[in-house]
């Protein structure tokens, strides 16, 4: 579904040249659930914009269903640390915003899902509601619904739920789960939260930070539904949770010359 | 605030709207009380009394011309909108433009206007033209600076939430960066509509046969004090109207900017 082949992101900076991705080498299957893990300036965010068509690559090609990436597609979408709804428009409103955006295509059909996803999260009858008048779990639940209103194949996500409680943050990330395995669509998912990471995802991508590289690719086996909070897999997600903050923690990187497939 | 319990006074609505009629008419029995107390002659400061009577003598005179003055005002206003939003809608954009204009703008402001008022006159006559270009141009700046710090403030997240739904230039423009810069383009509009009532008297003192500049210049002339002051305080009030007139229609277009800002 997506594919990086050598990418690398190289950006001008007030003192030379910073190389924010090196080499980069990943594919994501079909419907598969993948996190992207790593500190501060490790170039998550940076690779999540280039997959996006945000941003084009120095050098490497990046493809979606085959296609090179040259700018954003209709069937991806973006979800962003923060909700960034439109202030003035009210909770439908900014739902639509994607399809208002497209042109008037099928309106009426689009009007019945919005109200299908809101309801699915838990939003009936805020339609009408302002973004002010919303929580912020409220509001990155809209955030959710609106990159899901077009069904997008693949979900691109920044730290979606960084910016949220402890408990609003357990329940979104079930309800994320919950949508994924009705709709299976294709997720990267940035996060920097070991935790976060390991209930999600099919697999989790460690990056090491400047340059930008691929660590580690882990597999994730641990049976679903998974949960941040209450689990019935608590060991599992410990043991891997340890691994990863291991290969975290790690002073100086290893280069690796070969990712798994 | 230091103490829990707070005065009627400050939290009551009745007590908002009251305080400051209970302010306005102490303030006018204090001057009347001067007027009376100190024996002063009307001819240097009527009481109110006086000026209210001025008003009655001629109720249709005074409003008709306060009705010129505020036709003027309203439309060098309203010229200053059409011109200054996108000037500075294009200075945003273009850097090369700034550059150019932003220098000629300051200077333009910085002349004191009374100084242009004969050159008016002498190019555009006596008529309404000359009132309505000084009121253009004392409203100009103050509006092209708001709207163009409004445009330059759109979140970078919206922008490239935009960017990443594949909206034209053109729709991000409307339905983000200058839906987003209206709460700063209201506050131009206000600080504008109190300076375009002084730059239409300014005009009415050099070159007019009417409107309430003339009155009071007229009034001066044949020392009618209360004349002058009956004129002055249809001035005010024209001015608290339009400006009152400005808050409304942000409260009913804007709902959602008092909360969010």
């Amino acid at each position: 579904m997506i594919r990086l082949d050598g990418v690398g992101q190289v950006f001008d900076g007030r003192e030379g040249q910073v190389t924010a991705l090196e080499e980069i080498d990943l594919h994501v299957r079909p419907g598969e659930f993948v996190t992207l893990i790593g500190r501060s300036g490790c170039g998550k965010s940076t690779l999540l914009r280039l997959i996006a068509g945000l941003l084009p690559p120095t050098y490497g090609e990046v493809r979606v269903a085959d296609e090179p990436v040259t700018r954003p597609r209709r069937d991806v979408s973006f979800m962003f640390q923060r909700p960034a709804l439109l202030p003035w428009r009210s909770v439908l409103s900014n739902v639509m915003l994607p399809v208002e955006i497209e042109g008037d295509k099928g309106r009426a059909a689009y009007r019945d899902r919005a109200h299908e996803l809101l309801e699915l999260v838990g939003l009936k009858g805020f339609e009408g509601r302002l973004p002010h008048e919303l929580s912020g779990g409220m509001q990155q639940r809209v955030s959710l619904c609106r990159s899901l209103i077009r069904d997008p194949q693949v979900m691109l996500m920044d730290e979606p739920f960084s910016a949220l409680d402890a408990l609003t943050r357990t329940e979104l990330s079930g309800e994320l789960q919950r949508i994924k395995m009705e709709l299976s669509t294709t997720i990267v998912f940035v996060t920097h939260s070991i935790e976060e990471a390991v209930v999600l995802a099919d697999r989790v991508v460690v990056l090491t930070p400047r340059p930008g590289r691929v660590r580690e690719v882990v597999d994730i086996d641990i049976p679903r539904p998974r949960s941040l909070g209450r689990n019935a897999h608590l060991t599992e997600v410990a043991e891997i949770s340890g691994l990863l903050h291991g290969l975290l923690a790690e002073k100086e990187a290893r280069p690796v010359d070969e990712v798994r497939p | 605030m230091t103490d829990t319990k707070r005065s009627w006074l400050t939290t009551s609505p009745v007590a908002a709207v009251l305080l400051p009629v209970v302010g306005l008419i102490g303030a006018i029995a204090l001057w009347w009380l001067a007027t009376v107390v100190f024996g002063i002659d009307s001819y240097l400061l009527p009481g109110p009394q006086d000026v209210v009577s001025t008003f009655l003598d001629q109720p249709a005179y005074l409003l008709k011309e306060t009705g010129t003055s505020m036709i003027e005002t309203v439309e060098g206003f309203l010229l200053a909108i059409v011109l200054g939003v996108p000037i500075a809608v294009l200075i945003v954009r273009s850097v090369i433009l700034e550059r150019l204009v932003y220098p000629l703008l300051l200077m333009v402001n910085a002349i004191p206007k009374i100084a242009i008022a004969p050159l008016l006159v002498v190019w555009m006559g006596f008529g309404q033209w000359p009132k309505v270009v000084m009121v253009l141009l004392v409203c100009f700046f103050p509006i092209v600076i708001s709207t163009a710090q409004g445009m330059k403030s759109t979140p970078v997240e919206l922008v490239e939430l935009l960017r990443s739904l594949n909206a034209s230039r053109i729709q991000e423009f409307f339905k983000l960066r200058l839906r987003y810069a209206m709460p700063q383009i209201f506050t131009g509009l206000k600080v504008a509509i109190s300076l375009a009532v002084i730059g239409s008297v300014i005009a009415e003192f050099v070159g007019a046969t009417q409107g309430l500049g003339y009155v009071i210049q007229q009034s001066g002339a044949s020392a009618d004090t209360s004349l002058a002051f009956a004129a002055i305080t249809l001035l005010s009030i024209m001015s608290i109207v339009l400006f009152y007139g400005l808050v409304l229609l942000e409260h009913l277009l804007l709902p959602w900017a008092q909360e969010t800002r």
